[in-house]
């Protein structure tokens, strides 16, 4: 079948992720900067410990990992995370959904742009490079993966009763449809990558259950792990390696992930939070793991919309806040760094007196992945992926070379 | 007046105001499709029946005895942490509240797929969307149904200062954005709550208020600043709800616990003093403060723009014409927020019969205008509402308070496309030759059916096959 999606002879090997966290983690739980002198009092009762039981894992400096993120703390040890903190867009008010907005369109102020960065960025590759499309995993295409770049959505349908007779008689009547025909033609598509990658999947499946059939125990533990709520990120982030790891498919992949709004009982080393950190730590492992050798040319990025208030609340939660943190994943990262400004949590230092203070701006991240990793040149990065950005540098070194 | 050819305008009126024609329904709109809406919001709303609906009050004191159930096993219990007695309590509210959620979300699928006033259900909808709460929460899982029942439906054709004082005193949005645990500082209660040694100390949430300026009244760029948040919020300390505190110290101050389950004032949570916002100025007058601001806000040009165009963009199109917002946002100011005066500057407005097919059709949408195009019959509640989670829209759930999105984009990806084409098809088999797709396409669709829609139906290879192009047709993936 005649498609867009044909991604035959991509070019380039590197692939990249972007995992949106909607909600606003709170990176000071995430990555709690245990040795600051201000961290223990101000959040109370969610403190996470420097040492003992539940305590943070140790990173450089005063900074510490939430313990559920054993996967990425791994990945530090191996070189194969960088931290970033005291980080954010341009935008600074509170509200979820303008600051979404933001980090999604790469613009200065929100709704300002109905197209995304990622997409300008995958417009602006070098001629040769451009066939390369994305792949969102979801039933629809979230905004930073919008524009004139071809991107399909991805997600499990039962499509085994619409038989061929039937799905070739709708591509007729949307011939006049440039929308509808496009978009069937791509999901057509993926869905044919994706049941090839399954196909595989369970393969790799059943030789695991063999194994693991000796090992009753193993077996357990694995069951009451799947009835987690987060196992559906670990199916997404699947997903998503399969579409990556094809020689012949996308090489930009979006999901997003819900939940991170913790205005109450957010919990510390145990609680609501911490379920969903380990979830997203399963899910970036199942990553890993799923592309094979594909891991050592990905970089995934971690972010998230704004950060959370340095204080708790009267709800043992934290309310909407500026700093936040994000994460460099994957085999081509140079990691095992924590990159940050370090402003400090004393209340004078604080931004707006209540928030942590951003010291640096995620599009100089955002900029240093695209051009050292997808090689997108400096000029398009500065107007046409991050509008009037040319006073945002790009971050070096953090692609290993 | 509107110029728009009848048999389009009656199209029109249907599918982009409605719920999806029924076959027959076309004739009659066509004698007067604007009359035919105009009619729709005369009136009182009809009131949901269903099996199972209840008072939410009813529900919330059933969750909250149990939760004084958990803390009285942890007093007996000397050793159970905190935590323990939360995770059992929590484990319980689901079985009490997800058969209500069923309940709730089946009633409101059966009428929306039979009612007579399907542009009034649309209105509804649409503000329950407006003020967004959403059961991934657990604890409005129960109480999102009636919300909408008890606080929505009732002034869907009243005032907009009236739909927003109910809605924001429901318990279910009061739990969803956390106001019952906002406590001034300053408040009588906080006292109390800091003597109780666990590192807990009595402050403001503020995130029912943010939301409400945000989302619901002025909008993100209605000139208000991270200070009125915080005004606002101090104002609305103590909106909480009844039964919800059982502390016996507070008992010990003769504070009234109020009706389980109910919205109760809680003037000792309530932060003391007058406050001024958005340069007007309230007295210390307890719950009429909070009450005052919100009147205040309803009544604001930068509220009535926001939520119209809101209105224009769900209606006609994703950029509706600015036109058409101005004399919305007339009416409101005009009207005093009179809805039915807004909703008659829309649908009286020339533009909003031009360009049928300008809106892709929400998940939901879809389903509804399926189910009512073919006379889908309905099945056992869990099961009728799968189609919602398989399409992307799960009833009520929309993710966050902002509610779900509402332009093309939003929905049109190429997943979300083939789901709607299997689960059409799907459909269409189970109806199997029950239906002739032949007959119904003119009726469904109108002026609007297109010379390559009305021939794949005919050259179709079987009955059913013919009524998933029905379903799968440009024409009927939009309105």
């Amino acid at each position: 079948m005649a498609s867009r999606l044909a991604f035959a002879n991509a070019p380039t090997d590197s692939r990249f992720v972007f995992v949106l966290l909607r909600g606003a983690l709170d990176g000071l739980s995430a990555v709690p900067p245990v040795g600051d002198p201000d961290y223990a009092s101000l959040r109370g009762q969610i403190a996470l410990a420097k040492a003992g039981e539940g305590a943070a894992l140790p990173l450089e400096g005063p900074f510490g990992l939430h313990p559920a993120l054993t996967f990425m703390h791994k990945s530090y040890a191996a070189k194969e995370l960088a931290v970033l903190h005291a980080i954010a867009t341009p935008y600074r008010e509170r509200s979820h959904f303008d600051a979404q907005n933001v980090l999604e369109s790469g613009d200065l102020k929100p709704h300002g742009s109905t197209s995304g960065w990622i997409n300008r960025a995958l417009t602006a590759l070098p001629a040769n490079k451009t066939r390369e499309a994305g792949v969102a995993l979801g039933a629809n295409v979230p905004l930073a993966m919008r524009g004139p770049a071809e991107v399909a959505s991805w997600s499990p349908t039962k499509t085994a009763s619409l038989d061929e007779s039937t799905l070739a008689r709708i591509t007729d009547l949307y011939a006049h449809d440039p929308l509808l025909s496009q978009r069937l033609a791509d999901a057509l598509e993926s869905d044919a990558i994706a049941s090839e990658a399954q196909a595989a999947a369970e393969s790799e499946a059943g030789d695991a259950a063999m194994t693991m059939a000796a090992k009753p125990n193993a077996v357990a533990s694995d069951a009451s792990e799947r009835r987690n709520f987060n196992a559906r990120y670990v199916e997404t982030a699947r997903a998503a390696a399969g579409f990556l790891k094809r020689d012949d498919g996308p090489r930009v992949a979006m999901f997003d992930t819900t939940g991170w709004d913790t205005h109450a009982n957010e919990g510390g080393a145990q609680g609501q939070l911490s379920l969903r950190l380990r979830g997203l730590d399963a899910a970036l492992a199942a990553l890993k793991e799923s592309l094979g050798p594909t891991w050592r040319h990905t970089v995934v990025l971690v972010a998230t919309e704004f950060g959370r208030t340095a204080a708790i609340n009267g709800t043992r939660g934290t309310d909407h806040g500026t700093g936040a943190a994000a994460f460099l994943l994957g085999g081509a990262v140079s990691g095992g760094r924590v990159l940050a400004d370090w402003p400090g949590l004393a209340r004078n230092n604080l931004y707006e007196s209540r928030d942590l203070r951003p010291t640096m701006d995620l599009r100089a991240v955002m900029k240093g992945v695209l051009q050292d990793h997808l090689g997108v040149p400096t000029s398009a990065l500065n107007s046409g992926v991050f509008p009037e950005s040319a006073n945002v540098r790009a971050l070096d070194g953090l692609i290993r070379s | 007046m509107i110029s728009t050819r009848k048999d389009i305008a009656a199209a029109i009126a249907a599918n982009r105001f409605g719920l999806g024609a029924r076959p027959g329904e076309l004739s009659a709109v066509e004698r007067d499709p604007q009359d035919w809406l105009v009619r729709q919001i005369k009136g009182a709303p009809p009131v949901l029946t269903g099996q199972g609906l209840k008072p939410s009050s009813e529900t919330l004191a059933k969750a909250i005895e149990l939760r004084r159930q958990g803390a009285e096993e942890k007093r007996s219990k000397k050793n159970a942490s905190d935590d323990e007695v939360q995770v059992a309590t929590a484990l319980k509210l689901p079985a009490i509240y997800r058969p209500v959620y069923v309940d709730e979300v089946h009633a409101r699928f059966a009428h929306s797929i039979t009612t007579e006033r399907p542009f009034l259900e649309r209105l509804t909808q649409f503000w329950t969307n407006h003020f967004a709460v959403s059961i991934d929460k657990i604890a409005v899982l129960g109480l999102a149904g009636a919300m909408e029942r008890e606080a929505i439906r009732p002034h869907v054709t009243g005032h907009f200062t009236d739909l927003l004082m109910a809605v924001e005193k429901h318990p279910a949005m009061i739990l969803y954005l956390d106001n019952q645990a906002s406590i001034g500082p300053n408040s009588r209660a906080a006292k109390f709550v800091g003597r109780r040694g666990n590192g807990r100390k009595a402050d403001i949430n503020e995130n029912l208020a943010r939301e409400i300026l945000e989302l619901h009244t002025l909008g993100v760029n209605g000139g208000y600043t991270q200070a009125d948040v915080t005004t606002f919020a101090q104002a609305i300390s103590g909106w909480s709800i009844g039964g919800q505190d059982n502390s016996r110290r507070l008992a010990r101050l003769g504070v009234d616990n109020g009706t389980p389950g109910e919205f109760l004032f809680r003037e000792v949570f309530h932060e003391p003093g007058a406050r001024r916002l958005l340069g007007k100025s309230y007295a210390d007058d307890g719950v009429k403060q909070g009450e005052s601001i919100l009147r205040d806000l309803a009544m604001r040009r930068e509220t009535a723009r926001h939520v119209c165009t809101k209105l224009a963009r769900h209606f006609i199109s994703d950029d509706p014409p600015a036109t058409v917002v101005d004399r919305m946002t007339r009416a409101w100011l005009d009207s005093k927020a009179n809805l039915p005066a807004v909703y008659r500057a829309l649908i009286e407005s020339s533009e909003a019969w031009e360009r049928p097919l300008a809106k892709f059709k929400t998940p939901a949408d879809y389903i509804y205008s399926s189910y009512r195009a073919l006379g889908i019959p309905l099945r056992e509640p869990r099961r009728s509402l799968q189609a919602f989670e398989a399409l992307g829209q799960r009833n009520l759930m929309p993710g966050s308070p902002a509610g779900w999105p509402d332009t093309s984009a939003d929905w049109d990806g190429s997943s979300g496309l083939l789901k709607r084409i299997a689960w059409a098809d799907v459909v269409a088999q189970r109806m199997g030759d029950s239906r002739n797709a032949r007959d119904l396409a003119p009726q469904l669709l109108g002026a609007t059916l297109g010379e390559d829609t009305a021939k794949a139906i005919g050259r179709a290879e079987s009955g059913s096959q013919a009524l998933t192009l029905l379903l799968a047709s440009p024409e009927f993936m939009r309105r």
